[in-house]
């Protein structure tokens, strides 16, 4: 039996109060019919005996307490999954909105996901080859992996994903997928992301899930969720490999903050709900590998950090659930370097079980930690030069300004179309790190150094 | 009990009952149809609250809470040893095999293996007189830890009948003692324990003996006693899990859990791998056959997160109590103070500090309090040192968990940043961590180690700290203009970083070094220092003495020598000796 509730008691912000509801269950959907016809999407996100509170996605414009008629659905937020969605594109709620209909479903997920058995994941090792040297060789991308782009306004983070995407998948077989989500982005963004997709030649292998700048603010909070789940059901079910970019993780979280301050609850570090780190969790924690599976789900989420604030709760809490990050630096990309990656707070905590020999090369682990402590002196000498001058700087000093400089101009700055591969990397590498005095190389044993150290060469 | 509680209201992992009920205060109870795992948090005439450690998606009002008349509590026996659980004591294993590889709701499967048979001995026979602690029984848990069998602490009396030795299940009969009143008890090889409670001991004693872990920088510099409590504050990517992962790899307790507290999956799918690959080198056995782990990831319910905790400590008493040596690893007791901030939240109590609870500390205090050095009610003596994880907001160590942990833990070791970014591992701060053990811990070291050890501590210490006064000059003006004897206590203080602060875990040699090494590693460093000392009164620029390679040659010492091998250290002595000879003609 449907139960319809006419009217409402009470409109708050995005959320709506009923009364006399029986029988309703928590998170469960509902449907609200307005008189003119429409209908918009809501989810019960608390329950006082028959008092609930409904979150609805569209926003409330244009309700009264007596226009709407309210109808339980019986069930959590769903989607309808089936192999045809490659190559389709949805709205922030899952909805079709490329004109080309409903998808025949194979089956249906709740989007909130269950999490996933530790015991019955795969820890991650085998590593992506993205063909940029900053990534590759400082801050490896595992498959199963969660890995952000920390950006700021304005830097090139979107070209850097879409040149990961397009590099890490070249070669790949028929079993690698991307899923595409946008929360709150402009158009020309999305639509740059899409004709990368089409110009890479791989737009029927792309989900994409848009929620724009301009689509319903509370929508957000589905969306990374109804692609996840799309992820989810593709890599484990279908044994795809898939690689989901959620963009920008910022617009979730401020939506997440409208969410919870229209529901009165108690605020955390700026504004933002005391449960922002479990709720990022329970996105980020969505990617992995899964014993008795063929596929994996890596996730590479975009952040633009409030005025580049990294100790920003959102890269704060985002850094704290993700197994790494890249972080995009400014000076960088004002010096026309791109990619602009800040290699010093740049991190892949799954990069040390993926390199070394049998994977990459046996003086990947050498050349990585070598290059950190060395630019890491960089950053001290340029502080006395900036005190001093560069003139009145000791011998080694000069030497460390130099590799600085070159290793930036050389080894993080590459060419958008550069694909370079992991040896070409690491010999670049040691070819920097040979204008260095080789009692500088203090993190890299002698055997090594005899291989690889080439002084003549610079 | 007839009563019929059902949900009036739910709100998140918070869930009410309305009207007066009979459930008492942190009762734990079954909430719905589907039996989720909750807690009562808070009773009022028209409210009971209780917050449910499992997703509450689809729970409806009306349907019904069930009462089980007791608090939360774990159940201790044999079989916990190799196996990893949630925060609620559910084995993991034992949950993919009812719901697969994502965890659904509501999966009831027991803490122990009830169906596995262990080769118990008794050790009481009819007529002893037993009291609380007393051991009635033992079984080989794993090839290296023996299981004893505990009188629960509350209970004592007369043996009346006595199992003989053999094969027992978790839950069969071994043992009945009649108490004092007459009452039978029937004794299996598991009990129960409510988490929140800690189990009695017949005393704490001083801790006076340190918790070996072979790493350098904590070894030597910043020690831990068995029984004491240390904290690990770092931002994200310091290294704070790194560290964690190798203290719980290497440290000498005799039995380790590790509580994943809020943390990431694959973090946990790693130690629960690596454990099982890693030999231990004093018993030869895997890893896993000493440690417990507890996974409660960050996508796992909050509340069952504040939880997670307490189970860990509860489990580390019970083989305290059997007169072993423990160690409980959090990582991170930020994501349990989060858990707290948001199911308070959630109960709209007024918030204190950046919106944590204003019970923060006294939660805070009362689980590091668990840890220390006893003796245990029969007699043995045992330990339980804590070492927690603290992941600050912002990197920002004057925030509430990190500030509140300091006031309860006496060692503190500092991640920091720029080490970090240098991949100085492990990244402990030598100028702002500190340990208040080492006074208590000086006689065992000279006792254990070497007479010299703590004098060689301390010129180790001041010469960092002479360093580090002198990079602010250097950062100022350069390091060009120091006199030689200056630009040497530089040197020096490099080899000491690089040579002897710096780990590396991944080295097989360098992941885990014995005290000996340790010391004899200063005594070189401080040898050479000495010789150079000299070397530069005369007057010798500091460029000759460095061009002859003897810094850099101690720097890779950690590496060239092999840990069983400490004579070597003897020829370096002799080689500095014969290098710098010629400038002391």
């Amino acid at each position: 039996m449907i139960l319809e509730h006419i009217g409402l008691n009470e409109i708050n912000g995005s959320l709506v109060v009923l009364d006399g509801v029986k029988g309703a269950s928590n998170e469960e959907m509902v449907e609200l019919r307005l008189d003119n016809g429409t209908s918009r999407v809501g989810r019960i996100v608390k329950i006082d005996g028959e008092r609930v509170v409904i979150q609805v996605f569209e926003g409330t414009n244009d309700l009264s307490l007596v226009n709407t008629r309210t109808r339980l659905t019986g069930r959590p937020m769903q989607i309808a999954l089936s192999p045809e969605i490659l190559g389709r594109v949805f709205d922030g709620l899952g909805r079709p909105i490329d004109g080309m209909g409903e998808v025949y479903p194979e089956c249906y997920r709740d989007v909130n996901g269950e999490p996933i058995n530790p015991v019955s994941r795969i820890y991650p090792r085998n590593y992506i080859n993205t063909g940029i040297s900053s990534i590759d060789a400082l801050a490896t991308l595992i498959r199963g992996q969660k890995l952000p782009i920390f950006s700021g306004s304005g830097m090139k983070h979107n070209e850097l994903a879409v040149q990961i995407v397009r590099q890490a998948s070249v070669g790949d077989d028929e079993d690698f997928a991307i899923v595409f989500a946008a929360m709150g982005v402009k158009n020309d963004v999305a639509e740059y992301f899409r004709s990368s997709f089409e110009e890479a030649d791989v737009m029927d292998r792309v989900v994409m899930f848009l929620n724009l700048s301009n689509d319903p603010v509370i929508e957000r909070i589905l969306t990374p969720k109804c692609a996840l789940t799309a992820a989810e059901y593709l890599a484990f079910e279908k044994n795809m490999n898939i690689l989901v970019i959620l963009t920008d993780m910022t617009s979730y979280c401020e939506a997440l903050r409208e969410f919870s301050s229209s529901k009165g609850e108690i605020p955390g570090r700026k504004g933002f709900p005391g449960y922002l780190y479990s709720d990022l969790a329970a996105l980020y924690e969505r990617a992995g590998i899964v014993k008795g599976k063929k596929g994996s789900v890596t996730q590479i989420p975009i952040l633009t950090m409030p005025n580049d604030d990294i100790t920003h709760p959102i890269p704060d809490l985002t850094g704290y659930i993700t197994e790494g990050q890249i972080v995009l630096d400014r000076e960088l990309d004002s010096k026309g370097i791109y990619p602009p990656v800040s290699v010093l707070p740049s991190l892949s905590r799954l990069m040390k079980d993926g390199i070394g020999a049998g994977y990459t090369r046996d003086d990947h682990n050498a050349v990585s930690t070598q290059l950190f402590a060395s630019y890491a002196k960089v950053q001290d000498a340029k502080a006395l030069a900036s005190v001093i001058g560069e003139d009145e700087l000791s011998e080694s000093d000069k030497k460390l300004m130099e590799f600085g400089r070159e290793f930036e101009r050389r080894f993080i700055n590459q060419g958008y179309d550069e694909n370079r591969s992991i040896e070409q990397t690491l010999d670049l590498g040691w070819e920097l790190l040979s204008m260095l005095d080789r009692s500088e190389l203090d993190r890299v044993d002698d055997a090594m150094l005899d291989q690889h150290y080439r002084p003549q060469k610079s | 009990m007839a009563e019929n509680n059902v949900i009036f209201g739910i709100n998140g992992p918070v869930v009410t009952v309305q009207g007066p009920t009979s459930l008492r205060m942190k009762e734990m109870v079954h909430v719905g149809e589907q039996r989720l795992v909750g807690e009562v948090i808070g009773v009022t005439k028209a409210f009971t609250t209780i917050q449910v450690y499992e997703e509450t998606t689809g729970l409806r009002p009306g349907e019904p809470v069930y009462s089980t008349g007791g608090p939360m509590s774990v159940t201790l026996g044999p079989g916990i040893i190799t196996n990893i659980f949630d925060g609620i004591e559910r084995p993991l294993s034992a949950i993919e095999q009812v719901s697969g590889a994502f965890i659904s709701r509501g999966a009831s499967v027991s803490p122990l293996d009830e169906e596995k048979k262990w080769d118990v001995t008794l050790v009481a026979k009819v007529g002893d007189r037993l009291k609380g602690g007393d051991i009635y029984a033992t079984c080989p848990e794993t090839p290296i830890i023996t299981h004893k069998m505990m009188v629960p602490p509350e209970m004592s009396g007369e043996v009346v009948a006595c199992a003989p030795n053999g094969q027992y299940r978790v839950n069969d009969t071994i043992l009945k003692l009649r108490d004092d009143r007459g009452t039978v008890h029937e004794l299996t090889l598991c009990q129960r324990w409510p988490i929140r409670q800690p189990r009695p001991v017949s005393e704490r004693l001083p801790a006076t003996r340190p918790l070996v872990t072979g790493q350098r920088v904590i070894d030597t510099m910043f020690p831990i006693a068995k029984g004491g409590a240390a904290a690990i504050p770092g931002g994200f990517g310091t290294g704070k899990t790194m560290t964690q992962h190798q203290l719980a790899k290497w440290c000498d307790a005799d039995i380790i859990i590790y509580v994943g507290c809020g943390e990431r999956g694959n973090e946990m799918t790693q130690a629960l791998t690596e454990f099982s690959e890693l030999i231990d080198p004093k018993s030869g056995r895997p890893l896993t056959d000493r440690t417990i782990l507890i996974a409660n990831t960050s996508n796992m319910p909050v509340a069952a997160r504040e939880a997670s905790i307490y189970t860990g400590i509860t489990l580390a008493e019970y083989y305290r109590d059997m007169g072993y040596h423990t160690a409980l690893m959090a990582d991170s007791t930020s994501r349990w103070a989060e858990a707290l901030r948001e199911i308070s939240g959630r109960l709209e109590e007024m918030p204190g500090d950046e919106g944590f609870p204003a019970y923060l500390p006294s939660r805070l205090s009362e689980f590091y309090e668990r840890a220390g050095y006893v003796r245990t009610l029969n007699q043995q003596e045992g330990s339980i040192s804590v070492i927690g994880a603290v992941s600050p907001q912002g990197s920002d160590f004057s925030e509430p968990v990190t500030q509140n942990t300091k006031r309860f833990t006496r060692c503190f070791w500092a991640l920091d940043k720029s080490l970090a970014y240098e991949r100085h591992y492990p990244a402990i701060n030598w100028n702002t961590s500190y340990s208040e053990y080492i006074g208590d811990l000086s006689a065992w070291y000279a006792e254990n180690v070497g007479e010299n050890f703590m004098k060689y501590r301390e010129e180790i210490s001041a010469l960092l700290v002479e360093e580090n006064s002198l990079m602010e000059i250097v950062k100022l003006i350069g390091s060009d203009v120091l006199p030689d004897d200056q630009k040497l206590i530089i040197e020096i203080a490099r080899v000491i970083r690089v040579g002897f602060l710096q780990q590396n875990a991944f080295h097989q040699d360098d992941t885990f070094v014995p005290m000996l090494k340790q010391m004899r590693m200063m005594e070189v460093i401080l040898h050479l220092y000495h010789r150079c000392q000299k070397v530069v009164a005369r007057q010798v620029p500091i460029s000759k003495i460095i061009a002859l390679g003897l810094f850099d040659k101690l720097v890779k010492m950690k590496y060239d020598i092999p840990n069983d091998r400490p004579e070597l250290f003897d020829g370096y002595l002799r080689e500095i000796d014969e290098k710098l000879a010629p400038f002391l003609k």
